[in-house]
């Protein structure tokens, strides 16, 4: 028998429907809704507000974070609650460069960001050069999360650090973090963090040529990003993560080492965050350390737990329906909405241990046996 | 890691230095023993759970261990397969491999495969899984992200599948099998690894009579080839797979021997066949 090719078995990874759904999704998210942003005119009823784009566009950006989350928690059995700290570095390496692009339009007319002004700098911290290429920044994007992933995971990982103990320490990870960006001196704008965006390589960042890039990159990524998990957990690699899940010291002593394959599918997990992170900042305008705050990677567990753990679409669904219900609640009753969050994640706790997908699941199987 | 390396490296060329003819990676079987205990100690808080316990394996040996609760046996096993560290004392697979610097996966690659006293499958996989997962292959994880199962590989699954009788569960996941069922699964997983010396910590409990009678069957018909240690209270069982009795005791050896002459030893009845 002939090898198979190894792009023919990442296609293949994906079943039909599979394919038919991301195809769906793909002509949705990438031809209608941006036709119906900037082609149909705003007093139509088809017309999508840019309010609309930007919220799915934001949406989908934590749907990236809650697969990633889910390859990690949901596949592989490690609860991380630290995982908002690999989404905001993305976040800032690529503010740093739309910091940049902001030129001298600032309030102080200078070459440096406002806050470095304000803090009487005179010139850019070391860490900031190159910030003004947009690949150097993209390369800030991919290394930095996944740098940071690799460093923690391989010390948690080597000292065999797990369950509760590693979700503690995330939260002290991210926490950290957040403290340190919130100092004015670390060069990142202290608690305001980077905002009033202007560009994106010379072109307007509020045109909606520009916001429908975005928006369609961002759906790109998260469909690619499914794809890519789809093949992981089909994979010889993703059995080895679930025995993991299942059975550790077993894992081990029919040879395999976890050690590396804990540490791929962490740093992965940190890679895709940080993509996110980066596709968020300019969608929203805005990143600052409270997106490292422990409270925001507990919210990302909520959406796998809410979708489904260990499904792939499922955390997409949580990461929609809890962000859905966010932007609902803090407009209608503002108050209510962490009552409505822990509520919501007890319910699924108690009753939904598989979460919607798994409630789906369980309707189809009754559906199909009466 | 670094260190593990060097230090079989350089036992290597001790070795050859003073005239073994060795294939790196083989196990050394020039003087028929494949595990070699010297004086193992382990303590817990203070308890001697093994002391100075001595024992050699012969290559191809089937050798069962009896002795009552607490006596070690487990931790034995423990010791020999990197879980628990000994404290002092030596440990050597064959003549040269030196079991006290490897890690867990490290031993299992060399050749000792190990099945545990309760059952552990992985219950979220299928049965084909749990056996594709043990096969002997390399194991490492950029490997396996671009593994594929091939017909000789899926062939090896099948023709184990059909050896524990678990062919006609092949899909289910494991945890929904029965427990001698399990039992069976994890011996499939151990010979999937074809490993050279294989430890099994009471592979029949919960088994009926007639499933431990044909484990006993597949046993036998393994030794010579690998080398077994049964860990196991079923007496009949014992008497069934033949081969060199010991009784261990308090973390050492108390008896060793046939089974009849270990059965008609004084001290053996008072610790543990006369109470
Ligand atoms: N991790 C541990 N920490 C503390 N004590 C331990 C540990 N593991 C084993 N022991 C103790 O060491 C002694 C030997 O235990 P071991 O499990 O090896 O016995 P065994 O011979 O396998 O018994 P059984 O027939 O009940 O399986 C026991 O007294 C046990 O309580
Ligand atoms: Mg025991």
């Amino acid at each position: 028998m002939s090898r198979t090719p190894f792009i023919v078995r990442f296609l293949g990874a994906t079943p039909k429907q599979g394919w038919i759904a991301i195809a769906i999704a793909a002509a949705i998210t990438l031809v209608l809704l941006p036709a119906l942003h900037l082609l149909v005119p705003a007093s139509s009823p088809f017309h999508v507000s840019a309010y609309v784009i930007t919220l799915v566009g934001k949406i989908m950006c934590y749907a990236i974070v809650a697969v990633a989350m889910d390859l990690i928690w949901g596949y592989t059995g490690i609860l991380s609650l630290g995982h908002g700290v690999f989404f905001a570095l993305g976040g800032y390496a690529f503010g740093m460069y739309l910091m940049r692009q902001i030129g001298r339009d600032g309030s102080y007319q200078s070459d440096l960001p406002d806050f470095m002004v304000f803090l009487d700098w005179k010139a850019l911290p070391w860490y900031w050069t190159g910030s003004d290429s947009f690949l150097w920044s993209l390369l800030l994007v991919l290394v930095v999360p996944a740098l940071v992933a690799l460093v923690f995971g391989f010390f948690a990982f080597r000292s065999r650090i797990k369950g509760v103990y590693f979700s503690i320490i995330t939260q002290a990870l991210t926490f950290a973090a957040m403290l340190f960006f919130f100092r004015n001196e670390t060069g990142f704008g202290g608690n305001n963090g980077f905002t009033d965006f202007k560009r994106i390589l010379g072109h307007s960042i509020t045109a909606p040529e520009m916001r429908v890039t975005l928006f369609a990159l961002t759906a790109a990524m998260l469909l690619g990003t499914l794809v890519l998990g789809r093949y992981l957990v089909t994979s010889k690699f993703g059995r080895v993560l679930a025995a993991i899940r299942d059975a550790e010291s077993r894992v081990m002593f029919i040879g395999y080492n976890p050690l590396h394959y804990k540490l791929f599918i962490w740093t992965l997990s940190a890679l895709l965050c940080g993509i996110a992170g980066a596709l968020y900042v300019p969608q929203v305008g805005i990143i600052n350390p409270g997106e490292m705050s422990p409270a925001n990677s507990i919210e990302i567990a909520i959406w796998v737990a809410v979708g489904g753990r260990a499904t792939l679409v499922g955390p997409v669904l949580g990461a929609f329906i809890v962000n859905l219900a966010k932007s609902f609640f803090t407009v209608a009753f503002p108050e209510y909405w962490l009552f409505f969050l822990g509520a919501l994640f007890v319910v699924v706790t108690l009753w939904l241990p598989d979460g919607v997908v798994g409630l789906w699941r369980k309707l189809r199987n009754k559906g199909v046996a009466a | 890691m670094t260190a593990h390396t060097i230090d079989r490296e350089q036992a290597w060329e001790d070795s050859t230095s003073i005239g073994h003819p060795l294939v790196q990676g083989e196990v050394d079987l020039s003087h028929n023993v494949i595990l070699y205990l010297d004086n193992v100690t382990v303590s817990f808080d203070g308890f001697r759970a093994l002391n100075a316990l001595s024992l050699n394996i012969d290559a191809g040996e089937l050798r069962c261990i009896i002795g009552p609760n607490g006596a070690g046996k487990t931790t034995m096993m423990d010791v020999i397969t990197g879980k628990t560290r000994a404290d002092r004392g030596k440990l050597f697979f064959g003549q040269t491999i030196d079991l006290r610097r490897m890690t867990e996966a490290e031993i299992a690659h060399a050749g000792i495969g190990r099945k545990f006293q309760k059952p552990t499958v992985f219950e979220n996989l299928s049965v084909f899984e749990n056996l594709e997962l043990s096969m002997k292959m390399d194991k490492r994880a950029r490997v396996s992200l671009f593994a594929w199962l091939d017909d000789d590989a899926r062939d090896k699954v099948a023709d184990t599948l059909r050896l524990i009788r678990l062919d006609g569960e092949a899909g289910r996941p494991a945890g929904l099998l029965s427990h001698g069922q399990k039992q069976w699964l994890e011996i499939g997983m151990l010979l999937m690894q074809d490993p050279k010396l294989l430890l099994l910590d009471e592979p029949v409990a919960g088994m009926t009579d007639d499933e431990t009678a044909r484990t006993g069957e597949l046993f036998k018909s393994l030794a010579g080839k690998h080398s077994l240690v049964v860990v196991e209270h079923d007496m009949a069982f014992i008497e069934q797979l033949g081969g060199v009795v010991t009784v261990l005791h308090e973390g050492s050896v108390l008896a060793e021997g046939d089974l009849a002459t270990v059965q008609n030893d004084q001290r053996v009845i008072e610790v543990y066949l006369g109470r």
